[in-house]
């Protein structure tokens, strides 16, 4: 009974006290194993980034006798000149920057106008409003009848087909209510009879106290459309409208038929390495970039949607 | 609801409300919908600031659902979204007697039970492992790492699986540094499965110790003090205590996972995946997507995906029901 009381007590505050660890002679050798798995953790998350990095700045001729594993074989910056040349993929960058940019205001505006009234404890209707939300995280229309919808709307090779489907999720919207409902009634009843109407206390008292929470969601946003393919490959079909990441995709769907056609094509598949390499670090530096900055804004982004959820 | 709408509407309950609520007395209304136009009155601005997400809801999300008739109905790409006309369980019978589906409903179910077995214990296991590091900053460290991959485009880690597997690829090279002969890994069957599940392990299993972490930062010191003094090394210390502390948020990711079982990773297949490794490779939602856009059998590939969507539907329902029966968790 000891144990299930320890699972209620979720989330409550404990007296942090320094845990005196049992120094007995096996678990000084498990702290030593424990340490080795870690590290290889590490090396086997990292390698791949180290390998990539490897690839770009070799010469295609070591790459294809496996000479290139975390030390770049004949260095060179030409492979990096000849993607950046490539002027679709400057197309395809921008973009990526446009539907990005675009989804995520669209998505931040409703996000934040749905989860602002599902906080509103004593509203009419609110349980409805929930629950035709979370309805749609455990059942969806499926692949099939979106397509169809989309294609007869006349969405496809327009940015819409990218932006609107993907609006709202579902998640992010429970996250934002969690944290408007933590928020302090006082403010906004205060607000209300100094004759602010709904909006206003939104627009002016909400939205400012929420700096925080607007910033992740925008987050959440952001990488997910950044990183998003398969909308833009469902419903576009002209390569000038691509997001990068169909672009690199083609690039390595292309590599796998000629590697898979026999030998002869091969040398043209293989002097794609590099350039694979480039494009796929081309595309993931603004993530790596700013990974350090986000990232503990999405933990606890995660955190506060698992408290509630 | 009834309750209070009843005391709302009755006389004396309207005697201390502002004069707002004291609404024209017009026929004779049930109180039900009384309250709804007071409500409507007083939170109307409220109830504007739902209506772009709830067509969103409708559009994007519901209609779809009930796009699924064409499943029933004869589709006719360029016409009607709901079909032209009823064809009855036609093209329900036309999938269960076709041998490839089979073959991709075996293949999504072996694909989803190694998922489940392989990925979803390992967050678990390196969160215990996190848990005893005391170095803070170690641990920090760590952490950053483990969660980078979660990050990345599903297409870089494709692309970065097809490097390191490629046949000039790291794991080629120390196959070939051991004395054997390089392996064109993702052109054979016999390998995907486990490719996949590797795949799948590097990206997501970092990630996923974030709510175990968290759940084991609540888990009471006085209880770990307890089992010391009642003589539990530091293995039996986490036995009965840490994972029974753990073990609301084991259960709720479980169900989780079995909710998303049937949708095995289909962007990475897709991504992935290619004629010769079509044997293992291919699932349910990989084939309906060829039968369906790249094919244009549309109420032939919504027929599967219904079927797909209802089978996901019923795991994470029962899986709900059976965790609340047994151990009493659940998530609704």
């Amino acid at each position: 009974m000891v144990t299930v009381d320890a699972s209620r007590k979720l989330f409550q505050p404990t007296r942090r006290r320094p845990r005196r660890p049992d120094d007995t002679r096996g678990y000084r050798i498990f702290r030593a194993v424990n340490g080795i798995i870690l590290t290889g953790v590490v090396i086997i998350t990292l390698y791949p980034f180290a390998n990539i990095v490897a690839r770009s700045l070799s010469d295609e001729g070591y790459i294809r006798s496996g000479q290139v594993n975390i030390i770049p074989r004949g260095f060179n910056l030409d492979t990096y000149r000849l993607v950046m040349s490539d002027s679709m993929f400057w197309t395809n960058y921008r973009n990526t920057i446009v539907y990005t940019v675009t989804a995520t205001v669209i998505s931040i505006v409703l996000t934040t106008c749905y989860a602002y009234v599902l906080s509103k404890k004593d509203l009419k209707g609110r349980s409805a409003l929930v629950g035709i939300a979370v309805f749609t995280m455990f059942f969806s229309g499926g692949l099939i009848p979106n397509y169809v919808l989309i294609t007869s709307l006349g969405l496809k090779n327009s940015i819409w087909a990218i932006v609107l489907p993907n609006a709202i999720n579902v998640f992010n919207l429970l996250v934002m209510k969690a944290f408007f409902e933590s928020l302090p009634t006082e403010l906004e009843e205060a607000a209300a009879v100094d004759g602010l109407n709904t909006y206003g206390i939104l627009w002016r008292i909400v939205i400012p106290l929420s700096k925080a929470i607007i910033a992740t969601m925008v987050l959440f946003y952001a990488v997910s459309f950044w990183n998003s393919w398969f909308t833009a490959f469902l419903y576009m079909d002209r390569s000038e409208l691509f997001p990068v990441t169909v672009y690199l995709r083609n690039l390595i769907a292309g590599a796998t038929t000629a590697t898979s056609t026999g030998s002869s094509s091969d040398s043209l598949a293989q002097a794609a390495a590099n350039i694979q390499a480039v494009t796929i670090i081309l595309t993931v530096l603004p993530i790596i970039m700013v990974y350090p900055f986000i990232q503990r804004y999405f933990v606890s982004g995660i955190m506060l949607g698992a408290v509630k959820g | 609801m009834s309750t209070p709408s009843t005391v709302d509407a009755s006389p004396q309950a309207q005697v201390p409300l502002p004069p707002v609520d004291e609404l024209p007395r017009r026929g004779r209304s049930r109180p039900r919908s009384r309250t709804w136009r007071r409500a409507l009155r007083r939170d109307w601005q409220l109830y504007s600031l739902v209506i772009l997400p709830l067509v969103f809801f409708l559009i994007f999300r519901y209609l779809p659902m009930l796009g699924n008739v064409i499943a029933f109905r004869r589709f006719q790409p360029g016409g009607s979204v709901f079909g032209e006309y009823w064809v009855g369980l036609r093209y329900v019978r036309m999938f269960l007697a076709d041998p490839t589906f089979w073959q991709v409903f075996t293949n999504t179910l072996i694909l989803g039970t190694l998922t489940l077995v392989v990925v979803f214990p390992l967050p678990i296991v390196l969160a215990l492992l996190l848990n005893e590091v005391r170095a803070r900053r170690m641990k920090r460290f760590v952490q950053s790492v483990s969660y980078l991959p979660h990050f990345l485009s599903i297409v870089i880690v494709a692309a970065m699986v097809m490097q390191i597997l490629s046949v000039d690829g790291t794991v080629n090279s120390i196959i070939r540094a051991l004395g054997g002969d390089a392996i064109p890994f993702l052109q054979q069957p016999g390998w995907f499965r486990t490719i996949y599940v590797s795949s799948e392990v590097w990206q997501t299993v970092g990630w996923g110790t974030i709510l175990y972490l968290a759940a084991l930062t609540t888990i009471d010191e006085d209880l770990y003090e307890a089992a010391r003094i009642d003589g539990a090394n530091r293995w039996r210390q986490t036995w009965h205590v840490t994972l029974p502390g753990i073990r609301p948020t084991m259960i709720t990711l479980l169900i989780l996972n079995i909710g998303t079982f049937m949708a095995v990773g289909f962007e990475k297949i897709l991504l992935l995946y290619n004629p010769l490794t079509y044997p293992t490779a291919d699932v349910i939602s990989t084939y309906l997507y060829r039968m369906g856009v790249v094919s244009s059998n549309f109420s032939y590939a919504a027929a599967i995906g219904l079927f797909e969507a209802l089978i996901g539907l019923t795991l994470v329902l029962s899986a709900n029901l059976i965790a609340r029966r047994t151990v009493g968790t659940s998530l609704w």
